[in-house]
């Protein structure tokens, strides 16, 4: 059965309305995707065999906050005049058309200002080269992209930093993807390596089958030397170790949800991380919402992507987007808002999602995703509760570092401010800095020393800090914590689980 | 349910800031939201309260018609503004009586440049006296202004030592040589001399100026060298190059750098460089990138988080989403694609001016564009401006009109909302750009609306 809800995701008596074939209804209807293009990239991807007559069919959106849209903003494919519409025609084959995008551009820096690596690596021109100046370049048939797109990490504080509504990220994404797939030899070693790291799900599925086996093999040491020897993957990094029971299988034993609860639904995207290496993470937003009387779906999932955009690699990204949407779409026709515990996922599935790719029902998806800490804030009051369950028993102190993905979707602070009045907890904010891994960017042997620079300014406000335990919503910014501090490190989802006795 | 607050300030440059910790030490509980990363980091980092009184009058009276839009009609003409001004204070009674200066007191201006210098501490000078500093800024201009980073302290136009400037031939936004240039020609009580030295060559040509600061707060080794003592060894050469009216040769006492003398560590740089050189060393505050404006950022951010009030950044406030008898209660915010409402008691809109994008225009007309509050401005497109680019533009005080708490009002001078208060960019009747008085009037306009929004949330 197909439920509608209202916007705001309270089912309240909705439950009987079904769409009325007179059209009555003319608001978004969760559920049910609106944008109702054919599935096709909006971004440069051509599928083998596919002419290059796929073009231009960006999204509803095509900034990264509402302030620009692109030429074609909101156009339906299907219905534009080939010969009416000028700005997009102007480039042949299918990019995304970002012209608009490029000229709000005034160049002020603040996007290279706030980059983390052009910080710490002269070599990399920075995100306003990366983006609109890259963007007018490759305009021209005889100018390559510029490799050095492969040096951008991927942490999209540019996009946070740009005044002006430039969709940066977007920017990046598009270059790179092309980049990869255009100039890249499929066959080099950089180009194996990186399509591995970015299919992380692949390799943890198969290492999650024999856990204890693949925590060991992955991190004894002539492996690591071959791996960074014929991979380019630097022998100083510890593999995550792999849980014994992931936390699908728990779910599953478990027997799924314990909370009924037609009105207050979410689907619960953990992505890779909390599936495979953290499912305590993924234990604890089950309890924490429980508490508050959430009925929690797991739907079936994949990669979010995150890895494959920072690596190019657009297909594969688009390939597992599909399945993604499409269970997500069935989850939110159930009345249920998505939620993550990964700040890169719920970014990714916000943002990224409709920048790059049109599929069927991808806006709706993006609209009903929340980070998991957000929704409650949003939603419950996540003060009163805390007050009312009276604080830890014995004292806790933090190092809390936000994710550069928490800090472009307005989150950076919210850990810090949920725990900043319950008894025991100490909780300190280590900065504004990068951790400097994003993802697979300090997973690549010849990054790794610029990785750990970026970083150094975290690891040295952790020791600072009085916590002897650090904490964050990103799974790899917590690998990087660890790494440079050998400290252990929670999310807050745990904490909060222990804060509300849930 | 709506994420609640006694008073929730929009935006997150200075004015932000100021009614942030202003009605935070009123006792309220304060929440910012701002979209972007603050615009303080495009910000020279001087804090500038009142240079020049510009003419409101044309020299001779405007012909009639509209203005000539670049065409060779009798253009008009303005008077120089009134200025340098010694002394910010000295100079308010002669602005026009809509200017936020008048309409919320000279008292403001006063009380916001003490909570200024309470929050900046140590990284900032001025504050011992009223009058203006006059500080070189890097186009070889000097600016009147009242409070500025303690990097920039040797290097005042009033101070009559001599000084030599170094520039670097692979940052091409600045020119050592025509700065020194402009400085003698303007002439200041002091000779200087620009060198071009070999420092940022070893970096690649478009290195950022984040990563030549990052290399100085590391010491990080450049070619085997510190990077520190490998910038002394290249401006030693040149301590001599001052050639004084009499042909004599100065040791000089002080060498200026473009601002990127170190990130979190400038003090240590500064001083090192200092040691190593035998002079003081002083930054010339540059246009963006600015590491002034990001290093006066973080400090903020720092004392606001200190005061208790809780800040985000990265959505926008997209909207009014309730509102009953003449009161705003929850704003929406725009969270990538759904709203969720913030209510608060009062709220405090500083979103900036037109650059800042608080201020919103088309061909049609000027707008507000998150809470939609009114903007002066005439009907016809052809007299938001005149013709001479440094006269009186009309264009330059557009803005929301407050009325004496702050509140801005609609045409005919009626209140719009009784708990919104505004401050900063947002709030027209100055020229901030002529007068020099951005940053004043955001420390004054922010710390009275933050008070009136924090008595209004009391009550």
């Amino acid at each position: 059965m197909t439920r509608h809800t209202d916007d705001d995701g309270d089912a309240g008596e909705s439950n009987e309305a079904t769409e009325s074939s007179d059209g009555g209804y003319e608001g978004p209807t969760p559920g049910v995707p609106e944008s109702g293009r054919d599935e096709q990239p909006s971004v440069f991807v051509p599928d083998e065999g596919e002419a290059a007559e796929t073009d231009a069919t960006a999204g509803d959106r095509a900034a990264t906050d509402g302030g620009v849209e692109s030429a074609s903003a909101g156009a339906d494919s299907t219905e534009l005049d080939p010969d009416a519409y000028d700005p997009v025609d102007v480039f042949p084959g299918g990019d995304l058309d970002l012209r608009e995008g490029a000229d709000s551009c005034y160049k002020c820096t603040s996007c290279d200002t706030s980059c983390p690596v052009a910080e710490v690596d002269d070599e990399f021109p920075g995100p306003k080269f990366q983006g609109p100046e890259q963007w007018r370049l490759k305009r021209k048939d005889d100018h390559d992209i510029d490799e050095s797109i492969t040096s951008c990490s991927n942490c999209m504080r540019c996009d946070d930093a740009c005044p002006s509504g430039v969709p940066l990220s977007q920017m990046h994404n598009e270059a790179r993807g092309q980049f990869v797939e255009r100039q890249m030899e499929k066959l080099s070693v950089e180009y194996i390596r990186n399509r591995v790291l970015a299919n992380y799900r692949t390799s943890a599925s198969l290492a999650s089958m024999f856990p204890r086996t693949a925590s060991f093999a992955m991190n004894f040491g002539p492996a690591r030397w071959a791996m960074e020897k014929v991979m380019g993957i630097p022998k100083e990094r510890d593999f995550p170790e792999f849980a014994t029971e992931t936390f699908r299988e728990w779910w599953k034993a478990r027997g799924g949800a314990q909370v009924e609860n037609p009105d207050k639904r979410v689907a619960y995207f953990h992505g890779c991380y909390s599936n495979y290496n953290t499912p305590e993470v993924g234990k604890a937003l089950v309890s924490v919402y429980e508490h508050f009387g959430y009925e929690v779906m797991v739907p079936p999932q994949k990669c979010s992507g995150t890895p494959m955009f920072a690596n190019g690699m657009l297909k594969d990204a688009r390939r597992h987007a599909e399945t993604n949407v499409e269970n997500l779409v069935e989850a939110i026709a159930d009345g249920a808002d998505v939620i993550a515990s990964c700040t890169s996922c719920s970014l990714s599935l916000r943002q990224e999602y409709p920048e790059l790719f049109d599929l069927h029902g991808i806006d709706d998806v993006a609209e009903h995703t929340f980070e998991a800490l957000e929704y409650l804030r949003i939603h419950e009051d996540l003060e009163e509760a805390l007050d009312e369950a009276g604080g830890l028993d014995d004292e806790r102190a933090f190092a809390y570092h936000a994710p550069c993905h928490a800090r472009n979707q307005g989150l950076s602070r919210q850990a810090v401010e949920t725990f900043r009045d319950v008894d025991g907890v100490k909780m300190e904010d280590v900065g504004d800095s990068c951790s400097g891994i994003s993802g697979t960017y300090g997973w690549k042997e010849e990054k790794y020393e610029k990785s750990m620079e970026i970083g150094a300014e975290m690891f040295e406000h952790m020791e600072d800090a009085e916590g002897e335990v650090g904490m964050t919503e990103c799974p790899t910014c917590a690998m990087q914590m660890e790494h440079g501090t050998g400290y252990e490190i929670e999310h807050p989802l745990q904490l909060l689980e222990d804060a509300l006795g849930a | 349910m709506a994420i609640n607050s006694d008073v929730l300030v929009i935006g997150g440059g200075l004015a932000a800031i100021t009614a942030a910790v202003s009605a935070a030490r009123e006792g309220a509980d304060v929440r910012l939201v701002s979209h972007k990363s603050s615009t303080l980091r495009q910000a020279s980092g001087l804090i500038d309260a009142l240079g020049y009184v510009p003419a409101t009058e044309p020299a001779k009276p405007l012909r009639d018609g509209p203005p000539t839009a670049g065409r060779n009609l009798d253009r008009d003409e303005w008077p120089d503004p009134e200025g340098p001004l010694a002394d910010p204070f000295e100079g308010i009674d002669r602005l026009p009586e809509s200017h936020p200066y008048r309409v919320v007191g000279s008292d403001a201006l006063r009380e916001g440049l003490d909570l200024f210098d309470d929050l900046a501490g140590d990284a900032y000078r001025g504050g011992h006296t009223d009058r203006n500093a006059l500080v070189p800024t890097f186009g070889g201009a000097v600016k009147p202004t009242a409070r500025y980073p303690a990097a920039a302290e040797a290097g005042l136009a009033s101070d009559d030592r001599p000084m030599l400037v170094v520039g670097f031939r692979s940052l091409t936004e600045y020119d050592a040589r025509a700065f020194a240039g402009r400085l003698e020609a303007a002439g200041v009580p002091f000779d200087a001399a620009g060198a071009e030295v070999e420092f940022a060559e070893a970096f690649r040509a478009d290195a950022k100026i984040t990563r030549l600061a990052k290399a100085l707060d590391h010491d990080e080794e450049i070619d085997g060298v510190p990077a520190r003592e490998a910038l002394a060894k290249a401006v030693a050469p040149h301590l001599h190059d001052v050639v004084d009216e009499a042909g004599g040769v100065d040791r000089v006492e002080r060498v200026g750098f473009p601002a990127f003398l170190g990130d979190d560590r400038g003090e240590e740089v500064r001083e090192e460089l200092a040691d190593r050189l035998g002079a003081d060393v002083f930054e010339i505050p540059m246009g963006p990138p600015s590491l002034p404006g990001l290093r006066l950022e973080d400090r903020l951010f720092d004392a606001v988080d200190a005061e208790g009030v809780r800040f985000e950044t990265g959505n926008p406030v997209v909207g009014v989403e309730s509102a009953t008898d003449g009161r705003v209660e929850t704003v929406a915010v725009d969270r990538k694609g759904r709203t969720a409402p913030y209510g608060a008691d009062a709220f405090v809109l500083a979103t900036g001016g037109l650059v800042g994008k608080g201020l919103d225009s088309d061909r049609e007309g000027v707008r507000e564009p998150v809470l939609d509050l009114h903007v002066d401005q005439p009907d016809d497109r052809y007299e938001w401006f005149v013709d001479d680019a440094f006269g009186d533009q009309p264009y330059a005080r557009f803005g929301v009109r407050p009325d004496e708490r702050c509140r801005p009002t609609d045409a005919e001078g009626t209140v719009q909302y009784e708990n919104v208060f505004a401050a900063g960019g947002v709030v027209g009747g100055a020229d901030a750009a002529r007068e020099k008085s951005a940053s004043g009037v955001s420390l004054a306009t922010g710390l009275a609306a933050g008070r009136q929004a924090a008595t209004e949330a009391n009550q």
